[in-house]
């Protein structure tokens, strides 16, 4: 008469989050800034990013197995894929193939597993694969496509595969006639050369804010930030610190001396700003865990970058201030923990 | 030490952090009224029904009790009495499943039911309007009313401690935030008037001036039946305030700072802000045992769940078994998986369904497959910080899971584990599954049971400290004192005299001890 139940502990109700769709949602949420990517630089970019995917899987497949983990819940996580993804939005999209290769062997191999796998590493991966290959082969990341509106030829399909494998386009081609100088290479390079800016600005590549075609994929990027937050996978805390403190920085300096510094708006909206305030400065391995380090955090990377696009070697530091502030995570951590009930 | 400066309670409601908004599922459960199921033909009641020591049974093998008969004593002061819940004969006092959390068997009086269901003497007070408040709470303390909220903390020693304190306000605490629980919300329903008697008696017991009675917004006919019963009572010290349905609203602690906008300082009791939180079964209890004598026999349960067939709400005599109750509610289904005393959030689990219904159970929740936590694999965290978002305590369970798990439970103290309430909120958004609110307690144990070891080392330390002082001042002292008869002896001409003196006391004595009485003596002595 007497039943025997299976116990567990409470809360019993199932859980309804998982990792998986959490990286999912990340994922769906950067369709809307590549597909503007591609719209304006053709399919490089859709290349690029199953290359890297490819790659990020093999070398999570070959990490675990070394490690002795199991592979399935770990490569269906859906983390390497985004950090594929996302190192392969920050690369040129017509750069050769071992660039990928490189990029993820570092991003997984070291950023990743030597430090423990999924939710240990302390470095953003996808930062510390383009980092490496920004400083060991700075030759293969600068070669920027012209956006389709200014550009004599978005190479195709059958051009990209080939430029990305062989690194030569079909004739008669050349990488030189299809690339031109980012607006933040450009404006670096016109205000060393004492050029103002205003008159920099009248390059074709610059658009209403920041570089033709960048602004629209910026614009695209933060669409699917914000339905990030809408979807609670990120805060708000870290994207308004970013773009906050670049604006806040850039104004008085755009103010003070207009012909060397641009408008805060052109900083927001060129190079990689956006796309790391909504989606590389909010990973949260990394990153911080309270409000109040997020809103630290955050600012520390917009002006890390802005010091950087200033005063730096780079034209655009946004991974160098990801990587910068994500060794300042844990301290930070440890000094803006929100305050507890009844104390 | 009470701060009155600013607490106001329900004037305004204030928002706690984090939460959760879950589907409710209490309807289910409120198409009946509430009745009592057929009397079982054993009752098994436990005599560990209430935080605090277990009581003691007073009763032994084949003594008759009638209902409401003291069977178990509580000599501790520190837990609750134990009384029969109806008449019959006993048949065991042994240790049984008792239905405690820790799902650990205990001393329990088994009854064979005579059906007669014969009560005892009951001992009323007269008119609780013009009783000494002591002699009101003596009643509570004497029916072993306990907080039927979960917690089970003795009433009568939080009433006596909140009127020590002289507080100001009492809270009633009707929101039933678990998801499947409806037991308080019918019982409010069905005996409003009950519910504001025993909220003034309560109120008379504890000091209180006012009362505020809360309950959740989606409760629409609980509070029309409230204020009614009220204006009828002509009662204008209680008030009914509607608060949101969020997870954990029913929590003291975030009762209390959704009502006042205060928190309760860490270490403190609700008191230190000069209000008194009672559940609202607690309540009816406390009037029953004041008003009728009744001691606490029984109580409404929600026997509910899509394991169950009819779920339905009870009022069950403690100690029936929870099968009975469940095959009065039309049995279990056939996908009926988990068996929970208590809600799905922070309900326990029970092995087996012959345990009995205790102070404690406010609801029988059988879970299926579809609605229990499955055991997936769980993932490393990824620190993206939900958890710590809907934490109500606004803690960081993030970090303290880490360091728990690798047993640094020192740093899990530094960062308030202690204020963790074990809702489950985090367990219930975190895309790793881990099964955090299990390693908070799991870690709150380790914890206490360390700080236990490290007073009790301490105190050792202390004593033997302490002893080595002692020695080493005694040893301090002969020295002093040989030291002064050696500077004494250092000089020559008393030396001399000194040892002149002792050849003088040795020859008296060899002389005294020459004389013949004295040797007679000391031969007499030896024969």
């Amino acid at each position: 008469m007497n039943r025997v139940f299976p116990t567990g502990t409470a809360p019993h109700l199932p859980a309804p989050p998982t990792v998986a769709g959490v990286m999912g949602q990340v994922l769906l949420a950067l369709i809307p800034g590549i597909a503007t990517y591609t719209w304006f630089f053709g399919p490089g970019v859709l290349v690029q990013i199953l290359l890297a995917s490819g790659f990020a899987l093999v070398f999570e497949a070959l990490a675990l197995r070394w490690r002795g983990r199991p592979l399935q819940p770990f490569i269906s996580d859906g983390s390497a894929v985004v950090t594929a993804v996302l190192f392969a939005l920050c690369i040129p999209p017509l750069a050769p193939w071992w660039v990928a290769a490189i990029g993820m062997a570092f991003a997984i191999g070291l950023a990743k597993h030597l430090y423990g796998g999924l939710g240990q590493n302390p470095f953003n991966p996808a930062m510390v694969g383009y980092v490496v290959a920004l400083i060991c082969i700075p030759a293969a990341m600068t070669q920027w496509l012209a956006p389709r509106e200014i550009a004599e030829l978005v190479p195709g399909l059958a051009a990209t595969l080939q430029a990305i494998f062989t690194g030569a386009l079909p004739e008669p081609l050349t990488v030189d006639a299809v690339t031109r100088a980012t607006p933040l290479d450009s404006l670096k390079t016109g205000v060393e050369a004492g050029r103002f800016v205003i008159e920099i600005r009248q390059s074709p590549i610059f658009g209403d804010f920041g570089g033709r075609g960048w602004e629209w994929i910026a614009n695209a990027y933060a669409l699917g930030g914000l339905w990030l937050v809408y979807r609670r996978i990120i805060t708000w805390h870290v994207p308004v610190a970013v773009i906050g403190s670049v604006m806040a920085l850039s104004l008085p300096a755009w103010l003070l001396d207009p012909g060397a510094n641009p408008e805060p708006l052109q900083h927001v909206f060129s190079g990689g700003l956006v796309l790391g305030a909504f989606f590389i400065a909010t990973d949260p391995v990394s990153g911080c865990a309270s409000p109040r380090g997020r809103l630290i955090f955050g600012a520390g990377v917009g002006i890390i970058t802005l010091v950087i696009r200033r005063w730096g070697g780079y034209p655009d530091g946004v991974a160098f201030g990801v990587l910068l502030m994500n060794m300042a995570a844990p301290l930070i951590d440890r000094y803006t923990r929100p305050r507890v009930y009844g104390r | 030490m009470i701060d009155e400066s600013k607490v106001v309670v329900g004037e305004h409601l204030h928002r706690f952090p984090g939460g959760l908004r879950l589907r409710h599922n209490k309807r289910v459960a409120c198409r009946h009224a509430v009745a009592r199921p057929a009397l079982p033909t054993q009752l098994a009641v436990p005599m560990l029904q209430q935080a605090g020591p277990p009581a003691e049974p007073v009763v032994d093998v084949g003594d008759t009790v009638l209902k409401g008969q003291l069977i178990g004593a509580d000599p501790s002061g520190l837990g609750a009495r134990v009384h029969a819940p109806t008449s019959g004969t006993i048949v065991a006092v042994d240790d049984g499943p008792i239905s405690h959390v820790t799902g650990q068997p205990g001393m329990r009086v088994v009854i064979d039911t005579d059906g007669r269901d014969q009560w005892t003497t009951l001992d009323p007070v007269d008119d609780w309007r013009t009783e000494d408040p002591a002699t009101l709470r003596a009643h509570i303390d004497m029916a072993g009313v306990v907080g039927l909220g979960g917690a089970v903390f003795p009433t009568f020693r939080k009433v006596d401690g909140a009127h020590a304190a002289g507080i100001h306000t009492l809270i009633v605490n009707g929101a039933e935030c678990e998801p499947w629980i409806a037991c308080d919300e019918m019982l409010m329903r069905e005996h409003p008037r009950r519910v504001v008697t025993g909220t003034r008696v309560l109120m008379r017991a504890s000091g209180a001036d006012e009362a505020v009675i809360a309950i959740e917004d989606q409760m629409g006919a609980v509070q029309s039946a409230l204020e009614q019963a009220a204006a009828e009572l002509g009662d204008n010290q209680v008030r009914i305030v509607r608060i949101p349905t969020i997870y954990p609203e029913g929590g003291e602690r975030q009762l209390i700072q959704t009502l006042t906008g205060r928190e309760v300082p860490a270490g403190g009791l609700p008191q230190d802000l000069g209000v008194l939180v009672q559940n609202v079964a607690t309540v009816e209890a406390a009037r029953a045992a004041i008003i009728e004598g009744k001691p606490m026999i029984e109580r409404h349960v929600t026997v509910t769940g899509d394991g169950v067939a009819e779920p339905r709400n009870w009022l069950a005599l403690l100690g029936t078994p929870v099968a009975h109750l469940v095959a009065a509610s039309g049995g279990y289904t056939s996908a009926a998986q988990r068996l929970v005393i208590g809600g799905p959030m922070m309900g326990y689990a029970l092995g087996r369904d012959d345990a009995p219904l205790v102070k404690a159970g406010n609801c029988i929740l059988v879970l299926t497959e579809n609605n229990v936590r499955p055991t997936q694999p769980e993932m490393p965290c990824i620190r993206c910080g939900e958890c710590s978002r809907v934490c109500p305590a606004r803690l960081m369970p993030q970090e303290l899971q880490f360091f728990i798990r690798s047993g640094q439970l020192d740093a899990a103290t530094d960062i308030s584990l202690e204020a963790c309430i074990e809702c489950g909120c985090c367990d219930f958004v975190c895309p790793s599954h881990i099964p955090l609110a299990e390693w908070f307690r799991h870690g709150k144990a380790e914890a206490r049971h360390l700080a236990r070891e490290r007073a009790f080392a301490d105190h050792s330390r202390e004593r033997h400290q302490a002893r080595e002082a002692r020695l080493a001042e005694a040893r301090a002292e002969k020295e002093a004192r040989m030291a002064r008869r050696k500077e004494k002896l250092g000089n020559d001409a008393e030396r001399k005299r000194q040892v002149a003196r002792a050849i003088e006391r040795a020859r008296a004595a060899k002389e005294k001890s020459s004389t013949p009485d004295t040797t007679e003596k000391d031969k007499g002595g030896e024969s």
